[in-house]
């Protein structure tokens, strides 16, 4: 079973039904014992790193979400999910991430990117560079386009980017590390490429 | 790169498309959630539901057109009017809507968009300004304003629309969606000063609406309004243009586009 990981935060709702148009089937939970046994888990999350962070503490679901990442199973994050992943953020510089990656999350620079024209949040389609090849890319084009918006991006310590993406700079925009995946744009807003990547995470074999 | 985008919009009243010419006359044309699956398989980047209804006993059947969309279609949908509480917000959101807009109510009472983009986050808020303009005298002799109206487009409000543009983004607003209550409905093309004064004004994305009647004048929205987004309701529903063919057009003007 997929269990998509509710800490009270975001649309959860749209990424079932995601996962629903492929032809499988997820619940939504919070209970540990529900994480601790799925095949598979979606972390998805809008909002305020710090919410999120203290949600998923204040529901205990941590180390149920840490035991099952230590244990090899497949994970997506995605958005607010991917950045979480990380040790922790400009956002809410107090608090911890999960830091199941090395590097720490930062904003966009207002002053930099107003002198590109460009806006802070990043929302809309931009394209992403596959660095590496993955699973997760697979029958996806090169340079396709994703739906984002976010205005804070995982800076990684480790070498864990397999895609990225340019809004005055080239920041990651997809991370993987073993059998944990991430993605900082929204698959199940992302149309048919959001939907072949999920689809491509839900028939993973790790 | 970032591309710009293209939203069509359906005006929905009890539940039904509908569109009306100037906030009036209108002309009813099917199910919200149908239109949407046309919409996102032509192309469009995003897709925003524009609740005209008047009386909230009609709620239940906005929530479950949102809901029967967010189903079906797997691209951002933003959901607008009526939004008076936060509880509106909630249940919009929880209904599968990515995104809010908030229109009379970010005039009524100072602290809702603020409240709003702390509890849900910025990303999902955006407010609506629906700008007339006015000639105001100032020292210098003559010079262009735009006044906010509420309550669709009804009431003044006496509020300069470019000043209440960067009260809102400091309020939290993740999005602006500005519409010109003098072009709507007139196909004449965007309110592209009032639109380039906002974009200049503001470091949040704005969305053009209003007066959309031909491809020009999205060239000219995005290009010389620097708006990020423009919105068109009728022009698609009763397609005059294709969204394929929009794009296809601006590409070729060196507008950066998602291709179809």
């Amino acid at each position: 079973m997929i269990v998509i990981v509710d800490y009270g935060m975001g649309n959860l709702r749209s990424v079932e039904k995601a996962i629903a148009s492929i032809g499988a089937s997820s619940v939504i939970s919070n209970d540990p014992d529900a994480i601790s046994k799925a095949d598979k888990l979606v972390i998805p999350g809008v909002g305020a790193f710090g919410d999120c962070m203290n949600n998923i503490r204040a529901y205990g679901i941590e180390d149920a979400v840490k035991q099952f990442i230590a244990k090899g199973r497949p994970v997506i994050g995605i958005c607010l999910g991917m950045q979480m992943l990380f040790e922790g953020g400009d956002e809410n510089p107090g608090v911890k991430g999960l830091g199941l990656m090395k590097g720490s999350v930062k904003g966009f620079d207002h002053e930099q990117l107003a002198g590109k024209g460009l806006k802070i949040p990043h929302m809309g389609w931009n394209t992403v560079k596959q660095g590496k090849k993955s699973f997760l890319f697979e029958g996806i084009k090169d340079k396709s386009y994703f739906y984002f918006v976010h205005s804070y991006y995982p800076a990684p310590l480790e070498d864990v980017t397999i895609g990225t993406t340019d809004y005055g700079i080239d920041f990651t925009s997809v991370v993987q590390k073993d059998n944990v995946v991430a993605t900082q744009f929204h698959p199940e807003k992302s149309q048919k490429n959001g939907l072949r990547l999920l689809s491509n995470f839900i028939n993973y074999r790790g | 790169m970032l591309t710009k985008r293209i939203i069509p919009c359906l005006d929905i009243k009890d539940g039904r498309v509908v569109k009306g010419v100037k906030f009036v006359a209108l002309r009813d044309a099917g199910d919200p959630a149908d239109n949407a699956v046309v919409y996102d398989r032509e192309g469009a980047d995003e897709i925003v539901f524009l609740d005209i209804t008047a009386s909230s006993e009609h709620r239940s059947t906005l929530i479950d057109a949102v809901e029967r969309t967010a189903d079906a279609v797997f691209m951002p949908l933003t959901v607008g009017g009526g939004i008076n509480e936060l509880d509106d917000i909630k249940t919009l959101l929880r209904a599968g809507a990515d995104k809010v807009s908030i229109n009379t109510q970010a005039v009524l009472n100072p602290d809702f968009v603020k409240q709003a983009s702390y509890r849900f986050g910025a990303q999902c808020i955006v407010v609506a300004i629906d700008a007339k303009r006015i000639s105001a005298s100032t020292e210098g002799g003559k010079s262009v304003a735009w006044e906010v109206y509420i309550y669709g487009g009804r009431k003044a409000t006496g509020i300069d629309a470019v000043e209440w543009s960067q009260q809102m983004e400091h309020a939290g607003a993740g999005e602006i969606l500005l519409t010109s209550i003098d072009r709507d409905g007139t196909k004449s093309g965007y309110d592209i000063e009032l639109t380039a004064e906002i974009t200049k004004r503001v470091g949040i994305p704005v969305i053009a609406s209003g007066g959309a009647g031909n491809m020009e004048h999205f060239y000219e929205g995005f290009v010389r309004g620097g708006a990020d987004a423009c919105l068109a309701a009728s022009l698609f529903h009763f397609r005059e243009l294709s969204i394929k063919e929009l794009k296809t057009y601006l590409q070729n003007k060196g507008v950066a586009i998602r291709p179809v």
